[in-house]
């Protein structure tokens, strides 16, 4: 079993290595097999097509976390241009949690900030897992002041489990540094365009999802709590997590539905995972349109509808 | 049903009902959660509900609470017609609508916030306080709704804005609503800032997750009550993920004081003196320019009440 495919991607697996095998065999021997080859890559395609057309939400949940998903380095390398990192929080320490930085998109000139995960064990533990401490948040906020003072745009893709649960990061006020980069952000006067890219994990992904237009990939998700986290809190077991995801309507598509959506951004068959290169481009396209958007409108109309944005979240009977 | 009991009118059959619940007789003692001291209730209402053997602040409804703080005259409740609906169709191990039934049934609010418009020694003021018994003083789209409306009177009066907290975090029931009751209340606490009104953060026993991580920690003043738990991720979760002992007193106020979370830490017993002491400095220069003349600490606080300004 390969591991780097979840479980039900496994049929699509075995197929794919079947089809490489083939390849490699017509390759060594000169033997014309395309027929059966281009046979079992369209087999391939309709497998992945019924597979991933009936994705239940924990399927999603489990996609929006899969360990060969795009992170954030990876749509800096395929979208932005002219990269440049910004470290540290001026105060503390530089969190490699969360990424941020100066770029240009197609020539545009703006702030970059992304949550940022491991490939590899050693990387995966020097990220931590994509988890910031408070340093990361305060980061994040003192380069997005900065942007503000220099009339840049702010791009933000989310991707974290949550706000790292560690005793430092209690001690150095977790909860402050989010509420602050909350209160600025909603207020921070130039335009915010955040993306949810894989986990949005509650306040931790919060943290960095203020803004003007609120956008996720197709298999990504947002939620309030980890489906793990809210299974064992409500039915007392882990196990029933699967119930979690569907109750709480973490996917795209739901959260469309719940309204608080701009845009999904479609994936390529079999995830974003299967091409970087194509999620990259339908990413990039979206961010450039939104921009394009928001750049037109006046500063003070855009920040009075990011407010009333801001204020119809919610729903109650009066 | 039977055709005879079809004849008795409604009020009469529902009469044995009702007399069974008045005969539950109301506790007389209460055990103290800290120090196990059995404490006769009207003396530890007396006493704030802080024990008076070990000085443990005792949780108390948001009601009490605006009781113990508020001036008994010119109380006006804001949003008190708002109501929990349940986008989601919710439901674990039981409905989330029946949770909220249940809720309100036991405490006898709508929702997990109060909010009142009233006065402290005679200044006006707006005060909002959380139910932990509501589900927890969880915040769902009620709790963030009334927030604001409590934040935009202050605004439209130019008065001071308190929050009581006593709340588990964000609301699970209502998933990316409540997440997102974070932002709303946060957004609507930039206003109060930009106005010059103070907003004072008053964190009580236990405020954690979402409402810390937003509006308890964004306070011009910061206070805790005495020994409250206070944090983001609860104890257990942290317990779990670094696989250490947390130190002694580990997200209690007197750890978030030494590390400079918290201005100050008030007992329940002081807090209308101390506060209206604070906020009669804070607003001196604002009053000033409107020819107002605060009072000073010393005057006779029952004497103030009476007074109407």
């Amino acid at each position: 079993m390969d591991l780097k495919f979840l479980d039900f991607e496994q049929p699509i697996a075995e197929l794919e290595a079947k089809i490489k095998e083939l390849r490699r065999v017509q390759f060594d021997n000169d033997i014309n097999i395309s027929d059966a080859l281009e046979q079992l890559e369209s087999k391939s395609k309709t497998l992945t097509e019924s597979i991933f057309s009936g994705l239940s939400d924990w399927q999603i949940s489990q996609l929006s976390r899969h360990p060969g998903r795009p992170y954030t380095l990876d749509y800096i390398d395929l979208i932005f241009s002219d990269f440049h990192e910004l470290h540290g929080d001026r105060a503390y320490a530089d969190d490699p949690a969360i990424i941020c930085g100066l770029a240009r998109l197609e020539g545009q000139p703006v702030a970059l900030i992304g949550h940022q995960k491991g490939r590899d064990t050693k990387e995966k533990i020097y990220r931590n897992f994509g988890m910031p401490r408070p340093e990361g948040y305060r980061k994040a906020l003192r380069v997005m002041k900065m942007a503000e003072r220099f009339g840049l745009p702010i791009i933000c893709l989310i991707d974290t489990p949550g706000a790292y649960p560690g005793i430092g990061a209690e001690e150095r006020g977790q909860s402050e540094a989010i509420a602050r980069n909350l209160f600025e952000m909603a207020r921070l006067q130039t335009p915010i365009i955040c993306t949810v890219i894989g986990e949005g994990g509650s306040g931790g992904a919060l943290a960095i999802g203020v803004g003007d237009r609120l956008i996720m990939l197709e298999y990504s998700t947002y939620s309030v709590i980890s489906p793990e986290g809210c299974a064992s809190i409500l039915w007392k077991s882990a196990d029933k997590s699967q119930l979690a995801a569907e109750a709480m309507g973490i996917t795209s598509d739901r959260i469309r539905e719940q309204g608080f959506l701009d845009e999904v951004v479609r994936e390529p068959l079999g995830g974003a995972h299967r091409d970087f290169q194509k999620t990259a481009m339908n990413l990039r396209e979206t961010l450039l349109r939104h921009l394009e958007e928001l750049k037109r409108d006046s500063m003070e109309h855009l920040m009075e509808k990011r407010y009333q944005r801001i204020m119809a979240f919610g729903v109650y009977t009066e | 049903m039977s055709w005879f009991e079809k004849l008795v009118p409604s009020t009469i059959r529902t009469e044995g009902s009702s007399k069974k619940k008045g005969t539950v007789p109301e506790g007389l003692w209460t055990k103290c959660p800290n120090c196990s001291a059995i404490l006769y209730n009207t003396e530890l209402e007396r006493n704030s509900s802080v024990c008076p053997k070990c000085e443990h602040h005792m949780r108390i409804s948001a009601r009490t609470r605006l009781e113990l703080f508020l001036d008994k005259n010119d109380q006006e409740e804001i949003g008190a017609g708002i109501k929990p609906t349940d986008p989601l169709k919710f439901k674990d191990s039981k409905k989330y609508k029946d949770r909220i039934t249940q809720a309100q049934k036991q405490t006898k609010e709508n929702d997990a916030l109060v909010v009142v418009k009233g006065k402290l020694k005679g200044k006006d003021i707006v005060a909002a306080a959380f139910d932990f018994g509501f589900m927890g003083g969880s915040m769902g789209s009620v709790v963030g709704e009334r927030f604001v409306r409590g934040v935009n009177k202050s605004l439209e009066l130019n008065i001071p804005f308190i929050v009581f907290t006593a709340s588990g975090g964000a609301r699970m029931q209502e998933s990316l609503f409540s997440l997102f009751q974070m932002v709303k209340t946060s957004a609507a606490l930039t206003r109060l800032s930009e106005a010059g009104i103070p907003f004072i953060s008053f964190m009580t026993d236990p405020t954690m997750g979402g409402v810390s991580a937003s509006l308890a920690m964004l306070g011009d003043i910061n206070v805790a009550e005495p020994n409250a738990l206070i944090g983001f991720a609860g104890p257990r979760v942290i317990e779990q993920t670094v696989r250490e002992k947390l130190p002694d007193g580990f997200q209690r106020s007197e750890f978030l004081q030494d590390h400079g979370a918290i201005d100050m830490i008030i007992d329940r017993r002081e807090m209308r003196d101390k506060l209206a002491d604070i906020l009669s400095i804070l607003m001196a220069s604002k009053l000033e320019s409107t020819g107002y003349n605060p009072i000073p600490s010393t005057v006779n606080e029952s004497a103030v009440d009476e007074q109407t300004v």
